[in-house]
C-alpha cells in the first residue's frame, strides 16, 4: 500500500483545482487524482459549445499539460474507478484492487447524465453529452440535414441545439414543462432564447413527453411522445438534467440527501472527507434548504475552500455562485440563486436584446440573469456579495449607476 | 519563431515560442506560466487572464472589444489603460513578440 497524503476522487474541474490550489499553497505532501475518464483533466463547458463546431481540438481544451502534473509532483490515475471507502483504516480501494491511503479525502466524483429508462434507449444515435468521449460520439453524428430531436430544454439541449442549427441540422426541441430553461431561468431571459432558437429555425414542442423510440437495426428512427405522435429522428440528444455521483459516500456510511451532505466548510460526516462541486450538498447563506450547483465558478470555489482547509488556512464556504451559457451570439451570465417565486425586474431593452432581469425576495436580491450584459453581470457579483445595497426601484432604473450601487458601503 | 513573453509582478520573465493565432491566455495555460487563472477556459466570462499589455506590443493587438471592456471593470487587480483579458489577445501575423505583465491577483 502507498503513501498518504490527499487523495482526490473525480478528476474534474473540482477536483484537479484541489490538487492545483494545495501546490498553490505549499502543500508539500503526496497528492493523487483519481479520474474514471482516460486522459488528462479537461474542461466540460466547451463540449456543448464551440468543441461541437468542431472548433476546437481535444487537448485544446485539457486543464493543464502533462508536464504540469509532473512539476507538480500530482500523481494522475485516469480510466479507473474508486470502488470502496474504508473510513477505519483510512484507505481506498481501486478497480484494479489496489489500496491507497490518505490523511484527507476529497470527493469530487461529479454527476452524471440522467438516463430516462424507456424503450429504445440503448439504440445507436440516441446520445447524451457528459463527457469528452459522449462530445465525439455527437460530433461524429451531426451532419448537415439530419434531424437531431433534442430532449430537454435546459442549458445542455439549448446549447446543443444553437451548435446543431450552425451545422445545418434540423432541430426539434422536446420539453416536459411549458417553456425552456424552466428550471434555471424567468420566463423572460427563457423565452428570449427561445424565440433566439426558433428564428433561427427550431422547433419546440413544449408539455411534451417521451415515452420511447423507435429504431430499425438497433439504430434510432424515430421518437415517440405521450401525445400518441412519433417524430421522424436521425439522431437524438438526451439533455434532462444529471444525478450527482454519490453511490461510493453512501456505501462508506457518509450522510448522502441527493448530493454528499457537507457543514460550512464542505466537510462531510467525516472529518476526514471533504466533498465539492456537482456531487455536494451544502449550506448556502442565501437559502433555508441545503443547495447543490452545478457550475465550473461551484467547483473551482470550493475546491480552493478545500485546499486552504486542508492547509491550515480553512474558512467557511461563502462564494456568490455564478454560472455562463453561449447561446450563439447571445451570452447569457446568471449570478446568484433564486426561487421560482423571487419577483423579477428588468433592467435594459429586451428589444436591443440587452438586458438583465434582477430577482428579489421580501426585497433583497437573489440573483441577477444578463443577457449580452456583461457589465450588470460582473457588478451584480459584487451587489449580491452586499445585498443590502440594491432595491427593486434601483434596480429597474436605468439612470442609476450599478457601479456606484456595487461599492457603497 | 513568434513568442509571448510572460513578466511576473516580482520582474522575472518568460519566453514561450508559438504560431501565428496562438492565444496569450491557452499559451500561459498550457505552459504552466503562473497567475493566469483563465477559470472559464476562453469564454470572457471570468476576468481572471488579466494582463497588462506591454508599450511596446500595444500597437500589434486590435482594440479592446464591448465585452473585454465590460469584463475589465470588474477584473480583480485595478483596470489600467493597457489592460487587456489574455483570452482574447492573439498573436498576430508577422509579429516577432507580444509581452505582457501579469498582475498580483486574478481571484
Amino acid at each position: 500500500m502507498s503513501d498518504a497524503g490527499v487523495i482526490i476522487v473525480g478528476s474534474g474541474q473540482g477536483g484537479f483545482q484541489v490538487a492545483a490550489s494545495l501546490r498553490d499553497e505549499d502543500y508539500a505532501g503526496p497528492i493523487a487524482l483519481i479520474g474514471d475518464e482516460p486522459g488528462l483533466p479537461y474542461q466540460r463547458p466547451p463540449l456543448s459549445k464551440a468543441f461541437l463546431l468542431g472548433k476546437v481540438r481535444p487537448e485544446q481544451i485539457e486543464l493543464r499539460p502533462a508536464a504540469y502534473y509532473i512539476e507538480k509532483n500530482i500523481e494522475v490515475i485516469s480510466s479507473q474507478q474508486v470502488t470502496k471507502i474504508d473510513r477505519e483504516a483510512r484507505r481506498i480501494t481501486l478497480a484494479s484492487g489496489a489500496l491507497k491511503s490518505y490523511e484527507q479525502l476529497v470527493l469530487a466524483t461529479g454527476a452524471r447524465a440522467r438516463i430516462p429508462k424507456i424503450s429504445g434507449i440503448n439504440f445507436t444515435g440516441v446520445a447524451r453529452l457528459r463527457t469528452l468521449s459522449d462530445a465525439q460520439v455527437l460530433i461524429s453524428q451531426m451532419q448537415p440535414g439530419r434531424r437531431v430531436v433534442i430532449v430537454g430544454a435546459g442549458f445542455i439541449g439549448m446549447e446543443v441545439a444553437v451548435n446543431a442549427l450552425e451545422l445545418g441540422l434540423d432541430v426539434h426541441l422536446l420539453e416536459t414543462t411549458d417553456r425552456a430553461l424552466k428550471r434555471t431561468l424567468t420566463a423572460i431571459s427563457g423565452n428570449f432564447l427561445t424565440y433566439a432558437l426558433i428564428q433561427r429555425g427550431a422547433k419546440f414542442s413544449f408539455n411534451t413527453r417521451v415515452i420511447g423510440f423507435t429504431g430499425v437495426g438497433g439504430r434510432v428512427t424515430g421518437t415517440t411522445t405521450n401525445h400518441g405522435e412519433t417524430i421522424p429522428s436521425d439522431m437524438v440528444v438526451i439533455g434532462i438534467g444529471v444525478e450527482p455521483n454519490v453511490e461510493l459516500a453512501l456505501e462508506a456510511g457518509l450522510h448522502v440527501h441527493d448530493g454528499i451532505v457537507v457543514n460550512d466548510r464542505l466537510i462531510t460526516s467525516d472529518p476526514r472527507i471533504s466533498a465539492i462541486g456537482d456531487c455536494a450538498r451544502f449550506h448556502a447563506s442565501y437559502s433555508d434548504a441545503l443547495v447543490r450547483l452545478e457550475s465550473v465558478q461551484n467547483s473551482v470555489d470550493q475546491a480552493r475552500c478545500v485546499a486552504a482547509q486542508i492547509t491550515g488556512k480553512g474558512k467557511p464556504y461563502n462564494k456568490v455562485p455564478w454560472f455562463w451559457s453561449d447561446q450563439g451570439t447571445n451570452r447569457l451570465q446568471i449570478a446568484g440563486v433564486a426561487q421560482a417565486d423571487d419577483i423579477a425586474v428588468l433592467r435594459g431593452d429586451i428589444n436591443k436584446f440587452k438586458f438583465s432581469v434582477f430577482r428579489f425576495r421580501a426585497d433583497r436580491i437573489t440573483a441577477v440573469e444578463s443577457i449580452n450584459s456583461v457589465g450588470d453581470h460582473m457588478l451584480s457579483r459584487k451587489l449580491l456579495a452586499n445585498p443590502a445595497n440594491i432595491s427593486p426601484e434601483q434596480a429597474a432604473d436605468k439612470s442609476l449607476d450599478l457601479a456606484a450601487l456595487a461599492v457603497s458601503p | 519563431m513568434p513568442q509571448i513573453t510572460y513578466i511576473q509582478p516580482n520582474g522575472e520573465s518568460r519566453s514561450i515560442a508559438v504560431n501565428p493565432g496562438a492565444t496569450v491566455m491557452l499559451t500561459a495555460v498550457a505552459n504552466g506560466v503562473e497567475g493566469i487563472v483563465a477559470e472559464c477556459g476562453g469564454s470572457a466570462m471570468c476576468a481572471t487572464c488579466h494582463v497588462y499589455l506591454d508599450e511596446a506590443s500595444h500597437s500589434f493587438v486590435p482594440p479592446v472589444s464591448e465585452v473585454e471592456h465590460e469584463m475589465l471593470e470588474s477584473a480583480t487587480a485595478a483596470r489600467r489603460e493597457n489592460s487587456r483579458l489574455a483570452c482574447q489577445i492573439e498573436m498576430p501575423q508577422g509579429v516577432d513578440e507580444i509581452i505582457v505583465h501579469i498582475p498580483t491577483h486574478q481571484v
